[in-house]
């Protein structure tokens, strides 16, 4: 990265907030721990109403990406402007509420900003979390945390919604049907959404622009794409596009019971 | 009822009060030897106080103020183990204020006072220093409130939706710093803790948020700080020790209480 200022002070600037044009936009973007760089050389461009899923096997720094994104790490290289007054929703990859700490659903739900009660209800009846209201959130099942989680960042309707791994602890049938449910969120507040995700099976179907990442991006584009590409099922392996290519179409029948749901043996697309 | 009592009654009501909505969030961030460490520290600035010859309470806000940012100077450079950071600064203020004390001739100091406060003798400027002062301490906190409660669910997700986590991470451990140097005289050095925590983890047992958690503590803390004085003018205990007690049974009542929903 020779065309970067050596300063390694990160820039973090800021974009006039009229601007159209990227919520966030990423160039050069390094971060380096010890000798190592988990991350280098990406550029990347978060727009509103667009999703995009950063994939990559473990260790090719997806989380490191979404803090540096975020700014919660400084970038050793290049730099990161966002939108002057951007305001973003976050569901971290883990997050474990201490149990000394009394805390209803309710209270989660305006942890960082106030909060219509109106749009807390609808923010969690959105994700199927409604009844939970006044529940105290260390007694919610795995999988209800990770909806209301979802529900408290979008409640605020965001900028940018940034989801790293959003289906933890949600079963498998409740995978499609919560993907569904974050193309839908894009839909309806118009928000950029930046996710993570290595659920190969579904994500797709949710998705407007896939990252490929393995320290640097290996490749990116919508699904389809990404899903032909042989960096890509380099990554994955051979049965990556199998997986990749199925399409489903966003008529929002899809529920809970996760029917929609296609496996590899059930792909019936002509990608080979 | 006496003067003196009413003064007492009124600087041990303001330190419960002050100190219930604090104490809860330093039970939340786990933070009971903070306070510790800053009590410690509290009597090498009284020592400091009549070195320079200011009030001793003065002499103390400003050492707990420093020690308190040399906390966070220490524990944030992660050179250091948090642990081991509060231990030294701990016994290293406490062992310099008792030589400093040692050293300061020809001024009687009460360090039974000092360690176990004495709020019988309470005036009416220290009254003024505790009420204004608390009232400041409060101010600042609910203004913080929402973004601590934040930083302490999760600072990567409070930093990533907008709030300035080191600032407000400063401040509260400058309110903290600021309410020991206050609650004293009240309590003193080795009990000023005990009036954080005992409330706060008591009201934190009974409470489903943490608002309520605050105010009640805080209730809890006064009723406590009343109670504690009759009962040490009835039988003749020190006061601050029997107020400590007063939160304590509170507390012991509270886990009977849970164990029966």
């Amino acid at each position: 990265m020779s065309s970067t200022p050596p300063s390694s002070a990160a820039p973090s600037l800021t974009l006039p907030a009229s601007a159209p044009g990227p919520l966030i936009s990423a160039a050069g973007l390094g971060v380096r721990l010890g000798d190592h760089w988990p991350i280098r050389g990406i550029d990347l461009d978060l727009v509103a109403g667009q999703v995009v899923t950063v994939m990559g096997p473990n260790g090719a720094g997806k989380t490191t990406l979404i803090r540096a994104i975020l700014g919660l790490i400084a970038a050793d290289e290049g730099r990161v402007e966002r939108r002057a007054d951007l305001t973003v929703g976050y569901v971290p990859q883990r997050l474990v509420i201490d149990r000394v700490l009394p805390l209803t659903v309710r209270r989660l739900m305006t942890l960082t900003k106030r909060v219509p009660v109106a749009k807390i209800h609808d923010a969690l009846a959105m994700t199927g979390v409604a009844d939970r209201l006044d529940t105290p959130v260390q007694g919610l099942s795995g999988g209800e945390f990770q909806r209301v989680l979802l529900a408290r960042a979008i409640a605020a309707e965001p900028d940018l919604l940034v989801l790293d791994e959003p289906v933890q602890g949600v079963d498998y049938a409740g995978e499609a049907a919560l993907y569904a449910l974050i193309a839908e969120i894009r839909d309806r507040l118009g928000c950029g959404i930046l996710m993570v995700s290595h659920d190969l099976h579904v994500v797709m179907s949710a998705t407007d622009r896939v990252v490929c990442l393995n320290g640097h991006i290996c490749c990116s584009g919508a699904p389809k794409d990404v899903a032909g590409h042989p960096e890509y099922r380099r990554l994955f392996g051979p049965d990556a596009g199998a997986f990749a290519v199925y399409e489903h179409h966003h008529d929002h029948d899809h529920d809970l019971d996760g029917s929609v749901i296609g496996g590899p043996e059930h792909h019936d697309h002509h990608h080979h | 009822m006496d003067d003196f009592l009413i003064r007492a009654t009124l600087a041990a009501v303001a330190v419960a009060l002050i100190a219930g909505p604090l104490g809860c969030v330093v039970v939340w961030r786990r933070m009971a030897y903070v306070g510790d460490t800053l009590a410690h520290g509290a009597l090498l600035g009284v020592a400091l106080g009549f070195l320079f010859d200011v009030a001793p309470i003065l002499g103390v806000l400003v050492t707990t103020l420093v020690l308190a940012v040399l906390l966070v100077l220490l524990q944030g450079s992660g050179r250091i183990a948090g642990d081991t950071v509060l231990g030294i600064l701990a016994h290293g203020a406490l062992a310099l204020g008792l030589v400093a004390v040692g050293l300061t001739q020809g001024v009687r100091v009460d360090l039974l006072g000092y360690l176990f406060g004495d709020v019988l003798a309470v005036t009416r400027d220290d009254l003024i220093l505790l009420w204004g002062g608390g009232a400041i301490i409060l101010a600042v906190l609910a203004w913080i409130w929402r973004d601590l409660l934040a930083l302490t669910v999760d600072p990567d997700l409070a930093a990533a939706e907008g709030v300035a986590v080191p600032r407000t991470r400063l401040l509260f451990i400058l309110l903290v710093a600021a309410a020991v140097a206050l609650a004293m005289k009240v309590v003193g050095v080795l009990l000023v803790t005990a009036l954080l925590i005992i409330p706060a983890a008591t009201a934190g047992r009974l409470s489903r948020t943490p608002e309520r958690a605050a105010g009640m503590a805080a209730a809890l803390g006064a009723v406590a700080a009343v109670a504690g004085l009759q009962a040490s003018l009835a039988v003749d205990s020190p006061a601050g020790p029997s107020i400590v007690v007063a939160a304590l049974f509170a507390f012991v009542l509270s886990l009977s209480l849970r164990t029966r929903t």
